[in-house]
């Protein structure tokens, strides 16, 4: 059969994003995270990166040979996984954590559902909360060379002391490798942003619900000072730029991604402000990660030529 | 109900249906509650496997023995009356005689009432089958829980805590290794917390589960049947597409005059359904 004849089914237009694209463009952006990590916190961290990421992808290697399925390790999710875990992992944790974690990431979240595309939850995340949960004494250790004491968000909570809000927006506090340098999370996330590989509508309606939520319930009034290192502190820029948008969890629809944030925001300053613990920005995504089938079917969109959809997506 | 009688079953064939291919807790997916709440530990998992396996064999006992006295229209009620005197019996015994074990299970042995591995066996079973038979029935499941319990708690134990019924396996594998390779020092497990909570019960469960799934199905490849079900189905109630049983049951049940014999939505209920239609 002649060319010109041939019909191909659709999509006739194609982009050039292919999936390990994106991915390593999300690489690139926590790379000035990651770097920031190991200069302020030491060699140890960028040992615990290496061995998260080798993990990760170690993992999904060996995995898909065991079920004797494509290896999808070259669409680098893997390697994104591994890196965003081990931004979530205090500098001085044991290797050995990062290898649980990252075990736990690829087999149980990832490729026991499906594969990239098919987990309900945050592969990093999960693990992280795995992690946060079997071995709570280490990971709440934020204690390394440069730092001792508490994260300047468990400072902020307990109320005594005060908080530095230059070190923090710079990143010369305590915390997790990835999460203290608002700077450097902010440069990868305009670097994502001005690739389009994500768009504000998660980040931007997740961080200023947060703020809307802080200023009405944080007890401090209108105070920039605190607002400002409530938003720098801990992993709310990570969580917000890096993970929540991810897109096999967040939702599809437009206005679902807006709800999705302010849920996320919301769910955040409750556990931030209510909880026992300082932070909650994992537990929040996750949650919201859970609510996203929900979300999903509540926002759907009506079709071409239908009437809108009424509550719940009735109609068919 | 009718009492129907199966020449092809030997006391055997229902203990080891129970014990094996009937699992209540990896095939039949009954009493998740116990399963998830109290395997926290092999030894609370066998305890509470063998009260239940008490309570089980003596109520199935009772209501085969009853089963033309109890009239079909009250039957869960009545049901429900027998295994609560013998779950009270049980329980004032745990009490007085191995307190320890009582103060562990809490809550959850007054809870044993509503298990519905025993209802559901009360209602598939020893409401239809003689007595020997029933209370075979009741020891297959029961000591098929009770494994299913046991085997849970001790991989739960062991990853979330480094002990096996007490005692710390790991961290004494871990000494005799360090000190064979000459360590000052010796290594110390660092216990995974999250699996002697409640999400760790359903990571070990479902591990389990898959792992028989997998074992089941080697077995058939090998031509071993084990995927036939006592009961007369030709698959269990996971892979079953027969959406008629609960309609043919209202037949079977719909005796003259019987009024409200509308069929239960739950799981074990359909089959018992399932059970009274086949053999009718």
């Amino acid at each position: 059969m002649s060319s010109i004849l041939k019909v191909s089914s659709n999509p006739h237009v194609r982009s050039k994003d292919t999936t390990a694209r994106i991915m390593q463009y999300v690489v690139i952006a926590l790379l000035p995270a990651a770097a920031f990590g190991v200069y302020n916190f030491g060699i140890h961290a960028l040992l615990l990166i290496l061995t998260t990421v080798a993990t990760t992808v170690l993992a999904e290697y060996i995995y898909t040979r065991c079920m004797k399925k494509k290896s999808s390790i070259g669409d680098f999710s893997a390697v994104v996984t591994g890196l965003l875990l081990a931004l979530n992992l205090p500098p001085m944790a044991p290797l050995w954590i990062g290898v649980i974690g990252g075990l736990f990431a690829i087999i149980v979240v990832k490729m026991l559902f499906g594969g990239l595309g098919q987990n309900f939850m945050n592969p990093a995340l999960g693990a992280r909360c795995f992690l946060l949960i079997s071995f709570t004494s280490i990971m709440t250790n934020f204690d390394c060379d440069a730092y001792t004491g508490a994260t300047p968000l468990a400072v902020i909570k307990s109320g005594e002391g005060s908080v530095a809000l230059t070190d923090m927006i710079i990143g010369r506090t305590a915390g997790t490798i990835g999460e203290t340098s608002m700077i450097a999370l902010l440069a990868g996330a305009v670097f994502l942003l001005v690739m389009k590989v994500i768009d504000l509508r998660v980040p931007a309606s997740y961080i200023l619900s947060f703020a809307v939520f802080v200023l009405i319930f944080g007890g401090r009034g209108i105070d920039g000072t605190y607002l400002l290192s409530e938003l720098a502190g801990g992993g709310l820029m990570l969580g917000a730029f890096f993970m929540a948008t991810d897109y096999v969890t967040r939702p599809i629809t437009k206005n679902g991604q807006y709800l999705f944030g302010i849920f996320l925001g919301v769910m955040t300053g409750i556990f931030r402000l209510f909880g026992p613990s300082a932070e909650g920005v994992s537990y929040a995504i996750i949650l919201g990660n859970l609510l996203v089938p929900l979300i999903e079917q509540v926002t759907r969109p009506a079709a071409f030529g239908k009437r809108a959809v009424r509550k719940g997506g009735k109609q068919a | 109900m009718s009492d129907i009688k199966k020449k092809t079953q030997s006391p055997m064939a229902v203990f080891f249906n129970g014990l094996v291919k009937e699992n209540p807790t990896f095939v039949l997916m009954l009493g998740m509650c116990p399963t998830l709440a109290v395997t926290t530990s092999a030894i609370n998992g066998l305890g509470m496997g063998l009260t239940t396996t008490a309570v089980l064999v003596l109520s199935n006992a009772i209501i085969s023995l009853l089963r033309h006295v109890i009239p079909n229209r009250v039957r869960i009620p009545a049901f429900i009356v027998i295994v609560a005197s013998f779950v009270t019996v049980v329980e004032l015994l745990l009490e007085g005689f191995i307190p320890s074990l009582y103060a562990a299970l809490g809550l959850y042995i007054p809870l044993i009432v509503v298990n519905c591995i025993i209802l559901g066996r009360a209602e598939s079973f020893a409401s239809k089958n003689p007595v020997i038979l029933s209370i075979f029935d009741g020891l297959g499941m029961g000591l098929g829980f009770t494994a299913a319990l046991t085997v849970i708690g001790a991989v739960r134990e062991l990853l979330g805590a480094g002990e096996l019924f007490g005692i710390p396996v790991i961290n004494r594998a871990l000494a005799a290794v360090s000190g064979l390779i000459g360590r000052a020092e010796p290594l110390e497990y660092v216990p995974i917390s999250i699996f002697v909570l409640a999400p760790g019960a359903f990571f070990v469960l479902a591990a389990l589960t898959a792992l028989q799934n997998r074992v089941k199905r080697k077995l058939e490849e090998k031509g071993h049947s084990a995927d036939k079900i006592q009961s007369g189905c030709s698959t269990d109630c996971a892979g079953c597409s027969d959406s008629g049983c609960a309609r043919r049951f209202m037949d079977v049940d719909a005796a003259p005059g019987a009024v409200g014999s509308v069929p239960d939505k739950s799981e074990d209920k359909d089959k018992a359904l399932r059970d009274g239609a086949e053999k009718e």
